[in-house]
């Protein structure tokens, strides 16, 4: 039986989350050199038509096809068979959409870790493999039936399949393809930032169809999940902006991407929290981010756009916090605070899989892509900029 | 007085200046420019097919210095601007008619 309500709020909750992968595009674009711009908004783009070509053919059937062993879904889905008009509360093709929007965005994110050095063609290349071997996986487990969902495992947005899966996935990615020519040597300062905070002002907002929208219902538990998800943007903003102002002085990039910590790390909780929850969530969040990704510089690693830091050490917070303040009364699940210690073991599980599973089998999909056709463009263009060297194309003329 | 005016890589700018900084020389007009030396920019190949890159961005700073320090400055530039590699950029030594300071009229001041 379909509702009319929820059908025109995920309607919108899917156009809003199809706003955030170029959102990435922007806020990724303005934090590289002004010679890869558009190479980075671009990659968001070609990351959203691949993923939603490749989510029809097989992807949302590998996702939420008939359970195989807990591991994979059947490919009773496949090219669409069978998904149609009807559903249960909503059209089972809004569905379709509505997760498909997701797996775009999560490829998007990944780019971070090859910014400014990566081939197109072998991106395409890379980007259908992860999408299939990794996130397809990943959705089945938490949401499709797979073994995470048998486990009891909570994660109501995407905090494990989006998010850590992505992070992770962006640092194995980066140490595959190697640094950007004279990283630690060049100044590599941000050529945009305006264009970085209405990037992440459209995440931000993209972000309320994310979490409100995976109640798939226009009611309370949505409403739940809408406010959590700002608190906790709200919380981790000025978290990070507190922590760099101590440093130093509290640069916008560092409020907002405290913003998308807090929003990270609320991810696979908004259904199961409570508003006043949501505060500690975000700060600790922010925080927590914050020295992942000074921890990441002290390493010399160049995950360039800090994926990593932000959504996949984010996203591990999350899914633990989860564990920790979830509320029957909510999601019907208690976690740690509530006397149920169990949901946070749980959950560590949870997150240790999806981390070791995403880094491993990235890893090994980056090497023999690198292998066959070389995930990196050559000296000369990446000096050049590869906004000229793969898109002839500039910001300036 | 001398117009120094070095044209170097983007990329190796923060160390030129740090360099000049950290030897007394603070006065500089910086500008982002496009230019291009004697190889005609970069050419990229692609499949056989050559695409040319006429223009490659570069730094431009002009220092306006007393003729005793000319020397000194363009020693630390080169020093500091090299990678080399073509593209490491060309350094331009002008002579200075007059220089007059817009807060104060005054002209001339023994500055740089």
């Amino acid at each position: 039986m379909i509702d009319s309500g929820a059908t025109a709020f995920i309607l919108v909750c899917t156009a809003l989350v199809m706003l955030m992968t170029p959102g990435v595009g922007l806020f990724y674009g303005g934090l590289v050199r002004r010679k890869n711009f558009i190479s980075m908004l671009a990659l968001a783009f070609i990351a959203f038509a691949l993923v939603s070509i490749q989510w029809v053919v097989c992807g949302y059937s590998l996702s939420f096809g008939a359970d195989i062993n807990g591991l994979i879904g059947s490919l009773e889905y496949a090219f669409l068979q069978g998904v149609g008009m009807d559903g249960d509360g909503i059209p089972d093709l809004l569905f379709m959409a509505f997760q498909m929007v997701f797996a775009g965005l999560t490829l998007a994110i990944v780019t971070s870790g090859v910014a400014e050095r990566i081939k197109i063609s072998s991106f395409v290349v890379f980007g259908l493999l992860w999408t299939t071997l990794v996130y397809d996986p990943l959705a089945h487990w938490a949401w499709g039936g797979g073994w995470a969902a048998q486990l009891g495992a909570l994660d109501f947005a995407g905090g494990t399949v989006v998010h850590i899966s992505s992070g992770f996935s962006a640092l194995a990615l980066a140490l595959v393809i190697g640094k950007r020519l004279g990283f630690g040597g060049h100044g590599m300062e941000p050529n945009n930032i305006p264009m970085v905070l209405l990037g992440g002002a459209l995440l931000w907002f993209g972000w309320f169809g994310f979490n409100a929208g995976s109640a798939l219902a226009a009611d309370g538990l949505a409403a739940n999940a809408f406010v959590v998800t700002n608190i906790a943007a709200a919380s981790g903003a000025l978290a990070w902006l507190c922590a760099a102002w101590v440093r130093g002085r509290p640069g916008s990039v560092g409020i907002i991407s405290g913003a998308i910590a807090g929003l990270v790390a609320i991810t696979p909780a908004a259904g199961f929290v409570t508003p006043m929850a949501a505060i500690p969530i975000g700060a600790a969040a922010g925080l927590v981010c914050y020295g992942a990704l000074l921890f990441r510089v002290r390493q010399g690693l160049d995950e360039s756009l800090d994926a990593w830091a932000i959504h996949g050490m984010g996203g591990i917070f999350g899914a633990l916090a989860t564990g920790v303040f979830a509320v029957a009364a909510i999601g019907g699940v208690d976690g740690l605070l509530y006397g149920n210690p169990g949901q946070l073991l749980i959950q560590i599980v949870d997150v240790a899989v999806v981390v070791a599973y995403s880094f491993g089998v990235t890893y090994v999909i980056a090497k023999v892509v690198d292998l066959a056709m070389g995930l990196r463009v050559t000296e000369e263009e990446e000096y050049v900029g590869l906004d000229i060297a793969q898109h002839g194309e500039s910001v300036r003329v | 007085m001398k117009m120094v005016t070095a044209v170097v890589r983007p990329e190796m700018f923060d160390a030129v200046r740090a360099a000049l900084e950290a030897d007394g020389i603070y006065g500089m007009t910086v500008s982002e420019v496009m230019g291009r030396g004697a190889q005609k920019g970069i050419a990229l190949r692609f499949r056989g097919k050559t695409m040319p890159v006429e223009l490659i961005p570069k730094v431009k700073i002009d220092m306006v210095v007393r003729d005793a320090d000319v020397e000194r400055i363009v020693g630390i530039v080169r020093a500091n601007g090299r990678t080399g590699r073509p593209g490491d950029g060309r350094i331009f030594v002008l002579p200075v008619e007059s220089i007059c300071r817009v807060r104060t009229d005054q002209e001339d001041p023994e500055e740089g």
